[in-house]
């Protein structure tokens, strides 16, 4: 009880609001690099996923990519982006953890969208095919709505995982929340630890919150949402 | 000056002991946290199987926890258990309670009801019905949920290296304070082939609990 009252006063303290090391600024570097990741990888998964469901071409790939992103995992990847980096004479502060976030992000965008794809009712291909509509028309009006369902719980999967993962840049010197871990542990301060760890658990459940909200405002009008396909919980938490 | 090559293999070469005992103890604590969550998770999936009122709180507990972020919740019990290996596998067999508890139930639901009846009229009890034929005819969902489980937990390990517990993790983190890219890429690779084997090794394991599904041709 003496340390949930010393991470009730650190967080009471106006100091740990304000400059660099606020937790507003902390929170945003972490929102935005999290949020660059994800959209990197979006732009990078979606269109192969979608064109692998939409083709049937390629599901091996799919599943290879899928199979090696959770067996590799984020830190080993981060570390083994940082001599690559230093090579490149990039700040290894910034780009490895980013590029180990777009690999993590890309398996459950990329699985998902190719499954919501797949899963569409053949018949209903058929007929919009037998309406003369072309194989783009066929993806674009029919396909793409009916799987957004899934393809947006794939998004929420990465966003969340990227989220709680990315907490290990502070390892190799990156910003957002995981400072405040990284930090108290190496000053012993358990309070600062104990406190960034409960803000990334507050902010992976809030990005999980607002990711619902997205499913809701963009579930398909009109046409019953097909049971969503969900795949089976890939990586938990930081990997 | 040259750029330090991403793996020395002169080094893997004098070091077989350093890199073997950090693979035995990956391995260890894999093994741990996957049998902790096995021992947990399926007297949990037969309660929720049986009565299930229970479903709904069981999954959802083992739903928050599975998206605590691992480091958070590593941290989050060092002011309870330490820098030890407790802390490690509380928050390692919590990762895996969900996997193995979503699985064994979705095997154990898969089971057909004209078997159950079938099992029922020969006279079994609960229990022996549970015992002699759900668990035997789910076993390939509830392995695949081990696979699936056994696959996070070795890559999840390397991140315990951050809480002083060793393993491929802490190879790994040395290399990068030494700015040593071989240990960091020996650690990554052999995380990595350890997931393989271990899901390979799993998977011929249940091909040899369910020679009923060769015979068959029914396969996994």
């Amino acid at each position: 009880m003496e340390l949930l009252a010393q991470v009730l006063a650190w967080f009471g303290d106006p100091a740990h609001w304000q400059g660099t090391d606020g937790i507003p600024t902390r929170v945003l570097e972490h929102v935005e690099a999290s949020g660059l990741s994800v959209l990197v990888a979006a732009t990078l998964a979606l269109p192969l996923g979608l064109a692998v469901g939409h083709t049937g071409r390629g599901a091996f790939l799919v599943g290879s990519i899928a199979n090696l992103g959770r067996a590799l995992p984020s830190f080993a990847l981060l570390l083994m982006l940082i001599p690559i980096a230093v090579n490149l004479r990039l700040d290894f502060s910034t780009w490895p953890i980013l590029g180990a976030m777009v690999l993590l992000a890309i398996p459950p965008m990329l699985t998902n969208a190719y499954a919501g794809i797949r899963a569409v009712d053949r018949d209903l291909v058929e007929a919009a095919r037998g309406m003369g509509l072309s194989g783009l028309q066929v993806l674009l009006r029919l396909e793409l709505p009916l799987a957004t369902p899934v393809i947006v719980t794939g998004a929420r999967l990465a966003a969340v995982q990227v989220v709680a993962t990315y907490t290990l840049g502070a390892v190799a010197g990156g910003g957002g929340l995981g400072r405040y871990i990284y930090d108290g542990f190496a000053t012993q301060d358990t309070a600062r630890m104990v406190a960034g760890a409960t803000l990334v658990a507050l902010l992976a459940i809030a990005t999980d919150v607002a990711f619902g909200g997205v499913a809701r405002l963009t579930a398909p009008r009109g046409a019953t949402a097909r049971r969503s396909l969900a795949p089976p919980a890939g990586e938990p938490g930081a990997a | 000056m040259p750029a330090e090559p991403l793996i020395r293999w002169s080094w893997v070469a004098d070091h077989p002991a350093e890199i073997g005992a950090a693979l035995g103890q990956h391995v260890l604590l894999t093994v741990l946290a996957v049998l902790g969550g096995l021992a947990i998770s399926l007297p949990l999936a037969v309660a929720a199987h049986r009565y299930r009122r229970a479903e709904a709180p069981i999954t959802w507990v083992a739903g928050v926890i599975y998206t605590i972020p691992s480091l958070a919740l590593f941290v989050l019990l060092i002011p309870v258990t330490g820098l030890s290996v407790l802390t490690s596998e509380i928050g390692l067999v919590g990762y895996t309670l969900l996997i193995l508890v979503r699985n064994t139930l979705a095997g154990l639901d898969g089971v057909p009801s004209d078997v159950l009846e079938a099992a029922d009229a020969m006279g079994l009890t609960r229990l022996q019905r549970l015992v002699r034929v759900e668990v035997p005819i789910a076993v390939p969902v509830i392995v695949a949920g081990i696979r699936i489980a056994t696959v996070t937990t070795v890559g999840l390990v390397t991140v315990t290296a951050l809480i002083g517990q060793g393993g491929l993790g802490q190879l790994m983190l040395t290399g990068f304070i030494n700015l040593f890219p071989t240990e960091i890429y020996v650690g990554a690779l052999l995380s990595v082939a350890l997931a393989v084997v271990a899901d390979a090794g799993l998977l011929l394991l249940q091909r040899a609990l369910t020679p009923w599904a060769r015979v068959r041709g029914a396969g996994a």
